[in-house]
């Protein structure tokens, strides 16, 4: 019996010690979450220096875009403790701050003199607000994000393809300024035969499990009219969602898909358009501006082959598009929301966000993206830019997961599959977005 | 009691040998299911229950602080109201039919092949198994780089025999062919496993009915209608019933295949339940669809094995 009380008695000390040591360890730890993709490995780099000059190390949990929403939503219902801090997607922002999973960060911005005007406003909006357009802040403007266009420069620039293209369209070949010139310039390039090897007009986005036809088809629509809903009364869509101009733009998103796109391009997204783009095979990539270092730093498609246009006017010359990009929270069930915060304090400083610039992340502030030598310090920065004074955003509600998959179905079934017509593809589309917000109880 | 049980129960310690002796068999019994019960219970009955508790409300696990009220049926009404989900239980049911009749053709039909002990039987045999041993991501994955219409030898090789172009043949990007492009692949992976079920029947078959048919002058056609397929028939009938319930929840493959497009062409019910259920948040609404379709393959299930008992005992 003795011995039973000494080894009761050595396991508890020995339990309470590791888990003293753990908390010891751990304090001086913050597990930052995020997409597996280039920024992030950017942001490892960057993170070294808050290490060396707060002692807090970073430990980081990346995951890729296909499971990225699905795995730190997860997380985040379950009111997880794996993340301190969190780079959730724009879409997220809604749900994240009703159901209390983001610390809000008001008084915060207060006490340490962080200004949102210090910010690019649509990604202050797009990243930080919930409600939209309400100073409630729940994110710092972390990745500037926008779907924008790259093409193949040296290709434009053949003196044959010029003439060619001149005399048959009448226009000068070149990076095109609206859609119209977009569909004739891939047309022009689609089935050719450049360098012995046969090429195609465009790589848009068509994917159907995540949120990739909606991206690729909201960029179109936005600039052919599209509306969300009414502005004079909220989430009323009948007329707005699926009016004449957003009907011409889907079906002008169809027959982009239908005449210029490389075979194979059914399920195509961030991935497989950076492939089809570095592998020679299209003339235009319609893709987020985060691949732009990348494509630019290729041997086979960089430098002075690529050249970057922001997203083309529509036939009545309005011009935006969608907008990708997050904001960095603080996770209201971390433990060590003190250290989250002082990353955050750390991460907002111009020079860190200038260092970030240089590193491969998109900068949000001014100070960065509006300093004298931003538009020549890299040759999609001026792309970047006009793109990013364009953007609108899909629903940030906190259902947006069903908003988005309704667009999903919608888009996926009309573009790629051919089934029924453009009108009845956002007739059903207003249908099943109202049936969300009934559930909601907001109309 | 033999002389060994004997001597172990004499080394038996009294003071255990009562303890055990304390319980009865039942006891012991009980003593060790228990755990696999619990596990049970916690595993299998308690979340079916919890399902049907949650298909009766309006809970979305992405709100985990909202009030959960009950809606009483409305979540079964909108299900079996619902054309999408309909849509989704037709295409089930036409992948199930399809890749049913032709893993039992060709399983059965090389089952009788291996079956007659050709030299090399044994090495044909393992070949055949491959495809079944690999992860149905890697054969996913391999397939859609064979489907792909520039690179792919799938495109080659039905461009040859065709005379289409490769690129114009786009097995997952075009409606009437993604289909057949899942049906294609679950049958490369599943048919051996048929085969060794119908294999294992046919080796079941003594000889001498064989024989006595021979001694009879019946012919091998004969043979083949009034022995093999009969008493090869209650094994084929499993395999059915296995690859039925197997197919009837099929996942992976039309994930990695085609994600249930173009459109929704191959949106089998078990994607149209993920997408409700972990990217829409409609927990409840999803409950009550997997506890319909719960219903549908236990009643399916339940009508076929008393048909394939029947056939046992005939």
């Amino acid at each position: 019996m003795r011995h039973l009380g000494k080894a009761i008695l050595g396991a508890t000390t020995a339990t309470v010690l590791s888990l003293g040591i753990g908390q010891s360890a751990q304090a001086e730890q913050l597990t930052l979450c995020w997409a597996a993709w280039d920024p992030a490995n950017a942001l490892v780099e960057l993170s070294k220096d808050f290490t060396a000059k707060s002692g807090i190390d970073m430990k980081f949990e990346f995951v890729p875009w296909t499971n990225y929403a699905d795995r730190f939503l997860n997380e985040l219902n379950s009111k997880g403790k794996l993340c301190d801090l969190i780079i959730g997607d724009s879409q997220w922002i809604g749900g994240s701050a009703e159901n209390g999973h983001y610390v809000k960060l008001n008084d915060f911005f207060d006490k340490e003199g962080i200004k949102m005007d210090d910010f690019v406003p649509a990604t202050v909006v797009g990243y930080s607000e919930w409600p939209k357009n309400t100073p409630n802040y729940w994110a710092l403007p972390a990745m500037g994000d926008v779907v924008g266009w790259t093409y193949r420069k040296d290709w434009f620039t053949k003196p044959e393809l010029q003439k060619e293209f001149k005399e048959k369209y009448g226009w000068d070949l070149a990076a095109p300024t609206t859609f119209e010139q977009l569909k004739q310039i891939a047309e022009f390039f689609q089935k050719r035969e450049i360098d012995g090897k046969t090429v195609y007009g465009a790589s848009i986005y068509t994917e159907r499990g995540s949120e990739g036809v909606t991206m690729g088809t909201m960029d179109v629509l936005y600039s052919f009219g599209f509306k969300y809903e009414n502005p004079d009364k909220p989430y009323d869509m009948e007329g707005f969602v699926n009016s004449e101009k957003s009907v011409k733009g889907l079906e002008f998103y169809k027959a982009l898909y239908d005449c210029c796109t490389p075979p194979g391009a059914s399920n195509s997204y961030m991935g497989e358009g950076v492939d089809a783009f570095k592998s020679g095979q299209v003339a235009m990539h319609m893709n987020f501006a985060f691949t732009w270092p990348g494509l630019q730093k290729d041997e086979a498609v960089g430098g002075d082959k690529i050249g970057y246009f922001a997203n083309p006017k529509g036939p009545d010359g309005d011009q935006f598009a969608q907008l990708g990009g997050q904001g960095i929270s603080v996770v209201s069930y971390s433990d060590k929301q003190e250290a989250a915060l002082k990353y955050i304090k750390w991460f907002a400083q111009p020079d860190v966000q200038a260092k970030w610039w240089q590193l491969g992340g998109f900068s949000c502030l001014k100070a960065v993206v509006e300093d004298p030598g931003f538009v020549a310090s890299q040759p999609y920065a001026k792309t970047f830019l006009e793109s990013m004074a364009i953007v609108k955003d899909f629903w940030a509600e906190p259902s947006y997961a069903s908003l988005l998959q309704a667009s999903q179905k919608r888009f996926h079934d009309y573009v790629v599959a051919g089934n029924g017509t453009a009108k009845e593809a956002l007739d059903g589309l207003v249908k099943d977005w109202t049936e969300v917000f009934e559930d909601d109880g907001k109309i | 009691m033999d002389r060994a049980a004997e001597a172990l129960a004499r080394k038996t310690p009294l003071k255990a040998a009562h303890r055990i002796r304390g319980l009865s068999d039942k006891w012991i019994a009980w003593v060790f299911i228990s755990p696999a019960i619990v596990l049970l219970l916690a595993i299998n009955i308690f979340p079916l229950f919890w399902a049907i508790y949650l298909s009766f409300t309006n809970f979305r696990a992405n709100r985990p602080n909202a009030v959960v009220e009950s809606v009483g049926l409305r979540n079964y009404q909108r299900v079996l109201n619902d054309p999408d989900i309909w849509m989704a239980m037709q295409t089930t049911a036409h992948f199930v039919f399809w890749t049913i009749v032709l893993q039992t053709l060709i399983g059965f039909s090389l089952a009788y092949l291996i079956d007659r002990k050709f030299r090399g039987h044994a090495f044909w045999t393992t070949i055949i198994l491959i495809p079944m041993m690999l992860s149905p991501a890697v054969v996913g994955n391999f397939w859609r780089f064979l489907y792909e219409p520039q690179i792919g030898l799938f495109a080659y090789a039905v461009s040859f025999l065709s005379g289409l172009h490769p690129s114009d043949i786009q097995m997952l990007g075009n409606t009437s062919l993604a289909p057949w492009s899942i049906i294609i692949v679950d049958t490369w992976m599943w048919t051996p496993y048929v085969m060794l079920i119908c294999l294992a029947g046919l080796r079941s078959i003594p000889d001498y009915i064989y024989e006595a048919a021979e001694v009879d002058r019946a012919s091998p056609w004969r043979q083949f209608w009034t022995i093999t397929v009969p008493m090869a028939l209650p094994f084929i009938m499993l395999a059915v019933l296995f690859r039925g319930i197997e197919n009837f929840k099929m996942f992976d493959m039309v994930t990695l295949l085609t994600g249930g497009g173009p459109g929704s062409t191959t949106e089998v019910a078990s994607i149209t339940l993920k997408r409700q259920a972990f990217e829409s948040w409609a927990t409840g609404r999803s409950s009550a669809f997997a506890i319909v379709l719960f219903v549908a393959v236990f009643g399916l299930a339940n009508i076929y094995v008393k048909a394939l008992n029947k056939v046992k005992q005939r």
